[in-house]
This record gives C-alpha cells, structure tokens and sequence, in this order.
C-alpha cells in the first residue's frame, strides 16, 4: 500500500489546453461514457445545466398552467375551467415557478458558473451538489404526481389552514405539497451549504472576499438566507401533516391551535425566499451589464453590502403579508416602517446600475437589453411594492390582482429577464457557440412588450377591486376589457419564451463560434476556452485583482493576475483550499469521483416520502434505512480523500 | 394637479367610468372617514411611484443613447476604468434622495395608520358579521333583545353614523372588504376581529370576500346599503318582524316543502326547524340579490336558484334539490311572501 501523501508544495507552472498537463487532467477528471456517466457524474457543469434545462421544462409547464387560466379569464362568467381545476391551476403555477423554477435556474448559472469565476475545478462537495439535483427533480416530479388525476396542491402556493386541513381539504391534495415541500427543502438546504462552503473554501489564491463577483456575493447571500428561512418552511409543512395525518392540532383552532401560526412561519420563510430568488439574479446584472458597458461595476462595495443588506432586512419584514389579519396596529407600523426601508439598498443598486451605464460605453447586445430592461422592471416592481409596504394602503391593496401585478414585475422582471439575459451572456461560453444577435433582440422586444402588457393592467384590475385567486368575475364591474388585454399580453409574452428557446436551441448547433471570450469580459470564466475543459483550468489561477483579465488596461495598481501560469494540480483530482478572507492557499483538497451514491441516496428519501403519502409506514421505514446505508457508504472515510497540506 | 389626470395621463384611462353606475368595487374615490385617509395616502405614493418610474426610464434612456453614436458597431470598445468619483456621486446622490422621501412616506403612513385605526366618535351600533363558505350572516345586536336579528348578505348602515363590526368565521379564512368604506379585515376562525365603517353618503356598496376560500371564493360579495337614519330605522322595524302566516293555498303548500327541504338548513323565524348553515331568509325579499351577490333578486333567479344552486354556484353547500316543477312554484310562491 502507497505511503499517504500529506504534505506537498504546489509546482507553480505554465499550462495550456492541449499540454501534457491538461492531458493528463483530461483522464483524470473525465466521467464514464453512456448512460452510467450520465447518472454517476459529479461536474458542477454538467449539474448546472442539468438544473437550468430542469428550471425551463418546469417554467413551461407553469407557463401552459398560466395561459389556461387567462383564457378562463379573458372574458367574463366563463366556464371553461372547473372552480375546482382553476384553483388546482394557480396553486400549481404558483409552487411551479416559485420552487421549481425561479431558485433552481438561479442555482444552475451558480453551479455552473462559480467554480469558473472562482478559479476552480469543482464546487467544494461535488457529491452533494449531484445529490441536490437529484432530490430537487424527484420532489419536482412528486409535487405533480396527483396532478394527473385532478388532486393537486389546491390551496394556493402559501397554502392558509384551515382551508389545507383535513377537515375543509380531505383529499391528498395537501398530502402532496406539504411532503413535497418537506422533500424539497433538502435540497435547497444542502445545497446552499454546498454554496457557502465552496465559497469559503475554494476561491483561487488572491481571490480575497471583496474580489468576488457580484453573482457570488448574491447566491451566497441567498444561501445563507435559505438556511435560516427553509427550517421554518419545512417545520410548517411537517406540522400541517402531522395535522392531517397523526390528529395534532398545531393550526385547529376548535382545538386550541392557531391558524395564524401557520403564516407566522410560511412568511418568516416566504419572504426572505422572494430575496432568495433574486438577489443571484441581480448579481447577473452587476456582472454582466459592467461587462456590456465596457467598465467595472460602479460602487462594487455598495452593491455587494446591499445585497447582503436586504437579505438582512428581509427577515424582519414578514408580517407586510399580514397586515390585514387583526394585528395590533403598532406591531403593524414598525412591519411598514422596516418593509420601506427595503428601498434604501434596493436604490444603491439601481443607482449603481444606472452609473455604469452612463459612465460607460454601452454595447448593444441582447443580454445588455434584457439586463437594462430588468432595471426597469426591477423599478416598476419595487415602487408597487412600496406601495404594499404601507399599511393601510395594503388594506386595500392585498389580496387583489395589484399583488398579482407586484410579484409577477419582481420574480418575472427580477428572475426572468436576467436569467435570460445571463444565457445570452454565459451560452458562448457553456457551449462555444453564440446565440443570434438579431433574432435576439426581437426575441427581447416581444418579450419586454408582452411582459408589459399581460402585467402592467393587473395593476389596474387590483385599483379595481379585483381579488386575486377567483375563477370568474361579474361583467358589470369593469374587469372585462383589462382582463382581455393581460390575456393577449400572457400570449405575446409566452410566444417571446419560444421564441427565446428556439434560438438556444437552434445556436446549439449553427451559432457562431464563441472564442473563449467573445463580450471581453473580465472575470476568470472567460479565461478558460470555450466550453470549458472538464477540469475547468490547466493550472489554477492566481488572482491579483477583481478584474483579472483587465488588468492591463485598466491601470488598476501594480499587481498582474497569474492566468495562464499556475498552480499545477494533476495527481488524481484535486483542487486548491483557501483562506476565508485573504484566499491564501492552505490545503490541497482531494476531490472525489463520479458517483452513484447521490443518485441512490435521492432515490431512497423520495421513496421515504412516497410511502409515506400512501401510508406504507414499513415501506417509509425500509427507505429510510436504505437513506441511511447509502449516506454512511457515501460518508465512509476514504484516505484517498485526505487533504493535503501545503 | 388633479390626481386623476395623472393617473388618466399614464395610461390608466379606463379608471372614471368605472367610478360610476352600478356599485363598484373601484376605491380611488371613497365615501367615508375609515378609508378616505388611505385613499388620498394612496394616490400620493402612487403619484410618486409614477414620477420614479418615470424618471428612473429617462436616466436609462439618456445613459443608453447619449454615447451610441460613438460607438463602432460590432467592435468592443477597449474597457476603462474611468473615475469611480463620478459614479459613486450617482449612488450618493440618488440614494440619497430616495431616503428624504422615503421618510417623508413613513410618517405619512403612520400618521394615516393612526388616524383610521378608530372612529373619532363613538361607535353606536354593532353588526356580528360571520363569514361562512360563502356567504355572510349578519346579527344586529341591540340592548333590547327584542330588537336583535338575523339576516344576510346585504348590510343596511346609517348614513353619517360610526358602525362597529365584529368579525368571525364558522368555517375556514375570509376577509371582510367593502373597499369604497374600509380596507381590508381577515375572518379568521378562532378569533374575532374588528373593524369599523361609516358611509358619509346614502348609496349601495359592493364588497367581496378577498381571502381565498375554496371554489366559490369568487362568488362571495356583499352590499352595503347606507341609507337615511329614518330609512334605516324603517328598515330594521321590518327586520325583526316575524314572517306572517301564506295566505293563498300555493303558498301555504310551499311553506310545508320549505319545512321539509330547506328550513333544516335555512332560519325563517316563526317556521320550524330553524337551521343554521344557510342564510336567514325571514326578509329575503327585502334583499337585492341571491347567493352572496351573484344574481339579481327576480322571481326567475330565484326559482332557478332553488332549481339549481350547483349549476350556479358549483362546489356551495346547497345541494340540487328534486323538487318537482309544482313543487319548485310553489316554494317560490312562499318565498315571495317574505317581505
């Protein structure tokens, strides 16, 4: 047996692709050919697609979900939906995009991106990043198993009791969401520590914390904020079953419960989720539109603690979904007071959005039209959410289509438009072809205008009077025409989707040839060609600037970035562990193969949780245990893995 | 400048002509001293929403278009790092001004909170309202219990008078709008809560159920009628009469199938049983519309109604009934006598 290696220098060296190096690194890092491969992989860029092509499939299903329901409300008192299949429809286009695709696609650009941006070869726990994939598509696929057979979820995406209680909902509707979400939350919760680990951990040496990019700082952010919001969400949906299932009465108030407890702990989640979902979205724009204006962001330190900011801000403003539940009222104001003070980071953004575009030399592409596009729906969407944040004035605003009008500009304008616009930005670079420009930009004005159009009137339908979540509508109070305009809009701005889908699909294929850095960005992704090897980088990078790639040009101090020349890593795989602040080099860390483990680890908890839906306890109980063999192979220590140090 | 033509400037043109006509559920212009603080609070940060909206549009358009030219096409300009100065003065300067108005807001805001949370006058009057799936059931209290009584759907107020509402649900959340008097109030089972209205002038007001409530939360309205104090006093006399004896035969044998079909859910006082988990229809024909504000009260609907709720209304709790057509009329017939 081979003498452990626990002490090793680094050999600091040029490499290329094509080298000796990178081949000897091409048969390290490369996975098993065919469907095994498939299944065992633990690339963080196949993952990441993975996560987006899943994150897209699920946003056209919502999408369908949405167009049935605006043909049912195009026109008054029609009945081409069941009450029934209506309220099935928007709770499950709620929870669709909400949970299947507006986090995971964000969690796909990080996982993709971020060991690119960091300088590595992996995210810190390449395992557990395959088994978050794995478990967010089969809890995807388990929230939708009883919609086939019209029990879906159908109260709603935050789902009020006592309507989800057994007593007023005895179907297995309710069954569904809330063990699916306990399901989900797994995911989401290792895999935002597989986020907050890489970045500690993995940044390439030189790559001190305040020379991240903005995307970093937004995912990190939103990672930690999952690991505190998540709990209260998965406690909720397990205490709601336990209601239905096992008779506790944690939400019955006939029984001493309390329903209100129940929003209390979906809104301690709920909101800082909404923040979840966007800030890695506006660190697309941060980083991207800087790019596209030819100049480093204005105000990098500003914006990175606004980001972290209102993520803070964000746990303490719950209770503005409750304003109208009979709270005391100076319990309300200090909620409005702290939910407008959301605006103060909000602002530094927009205003540092706004200073790179006038101090810089804009490039009309199409991600630099969806990115400046986001800022004015980001606008849009934060003032009417101001407007919310006032008590009273929410009094008369809540519940009507003007939320409805509110949340879709911030998740639709805020997650939408960036995530698209990041694709046409990041596409050259996951599969070294373009996109088409011109095609591109139309795509971006049919989309911007049937955004609008579909959008903007809800706000009027709320001023109105129109409550949200109804089926049908009288004719005599003024709804009809607003309502028609939003469903042509809804049209117009699905066929946008489509067209943006044909084009990533058509560029596949017959796109321009990319080059490793078509836009000349700045930032280490583009340093590597196009795709990117399996191993991401010959020789690890060593950072000296938050501009690596820039740095000649920008007279950014003395110090020169080490791209090409680095730190050679080649025996078995292996990457470079760093210190928190400074990214001083400290371990070598062993990084683990492909595997099946992740895969068979997320199979066993879904069966855990479907046979607890169909009351099958020994099945539940076999699984489990199947759960905890897999995780104790997965875990067993190897010292193939040992770190090593430098 | 007239806040409506801001509004109507930007596009929002549908907005006056649904102010009128028929009650409406439009609260840019409201009618009484619980809501009208938040309506001209709402107006004022809905016109600075705009202008920001707006003027957030100019700086990107101006910031876009102000170097286009010099820019050759499909050539990437070399990146520079120009002065950061410069840049930061955007972030202090707009940052900045956002936080003077965004105080100013807040206190607004407060002081408006605090202005309608209660009545400046006393409240002499209580109406119980409990919020059912879906309908409203509605007891006016009175010291004299003589005077208390039950009845449904369509709140009658006097005019320029506080009313006190307490709130409860038998069933699962609702909440309580009436948006051209008050905000919003959740019905939420296990507590009551309270909210409170005054109608400044005599009209019909429609409200809604707006918490979703399962698949007849669209069908779950309301009417606030204000009207005179003597109208009012005119209209609770007749609310807590008894209904009278049928006097034709038709009727009569109606009054037999309503005991029979109905009265074990539905309350009308002098007829048993007496249920309770439909409307009281002692008056129903003193009430504008049927089935929680969805049809119109005319001997059609009704029958219809009677006939057929789940084609209606499907997913109530009022099952078809299989009435023959005799019998169907001769329900009706009752039912035309409760005035």
């Amino acid at each position: 047996m081979a003498t452990i290696e626990t002490h090793r220098t680094p050999v600091i060296a040029r490499a290329a692709d094509g080298s000796a190096t990178s081949q000897k690194l091409q048969r390290t890092w490369d996975g098993k050919p065919g469907l095994g491969g498939w299944l065992s992989t633990v690339d963080h860029k196949e993952i990441g697609k993975r996560y987006i092509v899943t994150a897209f499939i699920f946003l056209l299903i919502g999408g369908l979900e949405a167009l049935a329901m605006r043909v049912q409300l195009a026109r008054p008192n029609q009945t081409l939906l069941t009450p029934e299949q209506y309220n099935q429809l928007f709770t499950m286009h709620g929870v669709t995009m909400i949970f299947l695709y507006a986090l995971p696609v964000l969690s796909g650009f990080s996982n993709y991106l971020w060991p690119l941006l960091l300088g590595s070869r992996d995210m810190a726990f390449p395992r557990l990043n395959a088994l978050s994939y794995w478990v967010f598509l089969f809890a995807g696929i388990f929230l939708y198993c009883s919609f086939p057979l019209g029990k879906a979820p159908n109260d709603g995406w935050f789902n009020y009791v006592p309507y989800a209680s057994l007593a007023y909902n005895p179907g297995p509707n309710i069954d569904v969401y809330a063990l699916g979400m306990v399901l989900l939350g797994i995911s989401t919760t290792v895999g935002s520590i597989n986020f907050v680990v890489t970045l500690a951990r993995t940044r390439a040496p030189g790559m001190s914390l305040n020379r991240v990019p903005i995307l970093v700082w937004g995912t990190v952010t939103a990672s930690v904020g999952n690991l505190f919001a998540v709990p209260a969400v998965s406690l909720a949906f397990f205490l709601l079953w336990m209601d239905r299932q096992a008779g506790a009465h944690f939400f019955d108030s006939t029984a001493g419960g309390q329903p209100l407890l129940w929003q209390h702990l979906f809104w301690m989640f709920g909101h800082p989720w909404v923040y979840a979902i966007v800030l890695p979205a506006m660190g697309i724009v941060s980083d991207g539109l800087p790019v596209l204006c030819r100049r480093p962001l204005v105000g990098y330190t500003a914006v990175a603690l606004s980001t972290v900011t209102t993520m803070v801000l964000g746990f303490g403003v719950w209770v503005h979904h409750m304003f109208a539940t009979g709270l005391p009222i100076l319990s309300l104001s200090y909620f409005s007071a702290a939910s407008m003070t959301i605006v103060i980071p909000s602002a530094v953004a927009v205003f540092a959005w706004i200073a790179t575009i006038w101090t810089g030399r804009p490039v009309f592409t199409t991600a630099f039209l969806f990115f400046t596009g986001f800022v004015l729906l980001f606008v849009i969407g934060g003032v009417s959410g101001f407007m919310t944040a006032a008590v009273p004035v929410d009094w008369q605003l809540t519940r009507t289509y003007f939320v409805v009008a509110h949340l879709h500009y911030v998740i639709i304008g805020i997650n939408v438009f960036p995530v698209v616009g990041g694709i046409y930005f990041w596409f050259p670079k996951a599969t070294g072809r373009l996109m088409n420009e011109a095609f591109g930009k139309w795509t971006f004005w049919v989309m911007f205008i049937g955004f609008n159009v579909a959008f903007f009137p809800m706000h009027i339908l709320g001023l109105l009077g129109m409550p949200r979540r109804t089926y049908t509508y009288a004719d005599n109070l003024g709804w009809g025409t607003p309502n028609l305009i939003v469903t042509i809009g809804a049209f117009v701005f699905g066929l946008g989707i489509m067209l943006f889908l044909v084009n990533a699909f058509v560029s596949l294929r017959h796109g321009r040839p990319a080059g490793p850095n078509p836009w000349d960005a700045s930032s280490l992704e583009w340093s590597t060609s196009s795709p990117p090897p399996v191993y991401n980088f010959a020789v690890i990078p060593m950072v000296a600037s938050r501009y690596p790639l820039w740095e000649n040009r920008l007279d950014d101090g003395p110090d020169r970035s080490s791209v090409g020349t680095g730190l050679v890593l080649d025996k078995e795989r292996e990457t470079i562990g760093t210190s928190v602040l400074d990214a001083e080099p400290d371990v070598i860390l062993k990084m683990p193969g492909d595997s099946y483990l992740p895969l068979l680890v997320a199979v066993a908890m879904t069966a855990v949780f479907t046979c607890m839906l169909l009351h099958s306890w020994w099945g539940a109980g076999i699984a489990a245990v199947a759960t905890f063999l897999g995780s104790v192979g997965w875990l067993w220590p190897r010292r193939a893995l040992a770190q090593i140090e430098t | 400048m007239n806040p409506r033509v801001v509004l109507a400037s930007s596009g929002l043109m549908m907005l006056p002509s649904a102010l009128q006509g028929e009650p409406s559920m439009a609260y840019q212009r409201t009618f009484g001293p619980a809501v009208d603080p938040i309506t001209r609070l709402g107006w004022g940060l809905g016109i600075i929403s705009l202008s920001v909206i707006v003027i957030i549009g100019a700086l990107l358009l101006g910031g876009i278009f102000r170097k286009r030219s010099t820019i050759p096409a499909a050539e990437l300009p070399q990146p520079t790092a120009r002065d950061d100065a410069g840049g930061m003065a955007w972030i202090y300067i707009g940052t900045g001004t956002t936080v003077l108005i965004l105080i100013g807001c807040v206190v607004w805001t407060l002081l408006v909170t605090a202005a309608v949370a209660e009545p400046a006058g006393a409240r002499e009057m209580t109406v119980e309202v409990t919020a059912s799936q879906w309908w409203w059931s509605l007891r006016y209290d009175n010291q004299n219990p003589g005077q208390i009584f039950n009845t449904a759907n369509e709140i009658h107020i006097p005019v320029g008078r506080p009313v006190r509402f307490e709130l409860s649900s038998a069933d699962v959340i609702h909440s309580f709008w009436v948006p051209q008097l008050a905000g919003k109030m959740d019905v939420i089972p296990g507590q009551t809560n309270v909210a409170w209205m005054q109608a400044d002038k005599a009209g019909v007001y429609r409200g809604q159920c707006a918490a979703f409530c399962g698949p007849q939360h669209a069908h779950m309205a309301l009417l606030v009628v204000a009207e005179t104090p003597e109208a009012f006093a005119a209209w609770r006399e007749g609310q807590v009469t008894e209904s009278v004896m049928p006097a034709t035969d038709e009727a009569h044998h109606g009054q037999l199938i309503f005991e029979t079909h109905c009265a074990p859910c539905h309350t009308i006082r002098g007829v048993t049983p007496a249920g309770i988990r439909g409307p009281d229809l002692t008056h129903l024909m003193t009430r504008r519309t049927l089935a929680a504000g969805l049809l119109p009260n005319t001997p059609e609907n009704l029958t219809g109604w009677i006939a057929s709720p789940q084609f209606f209304k499907p997913g109530a709790h009022m099952p078809d009934h299989i009435l023959s057509g005799p019998e169907l009329i001769a329900v009706a017939a009752y039912l035309h006598t409760l005035n």
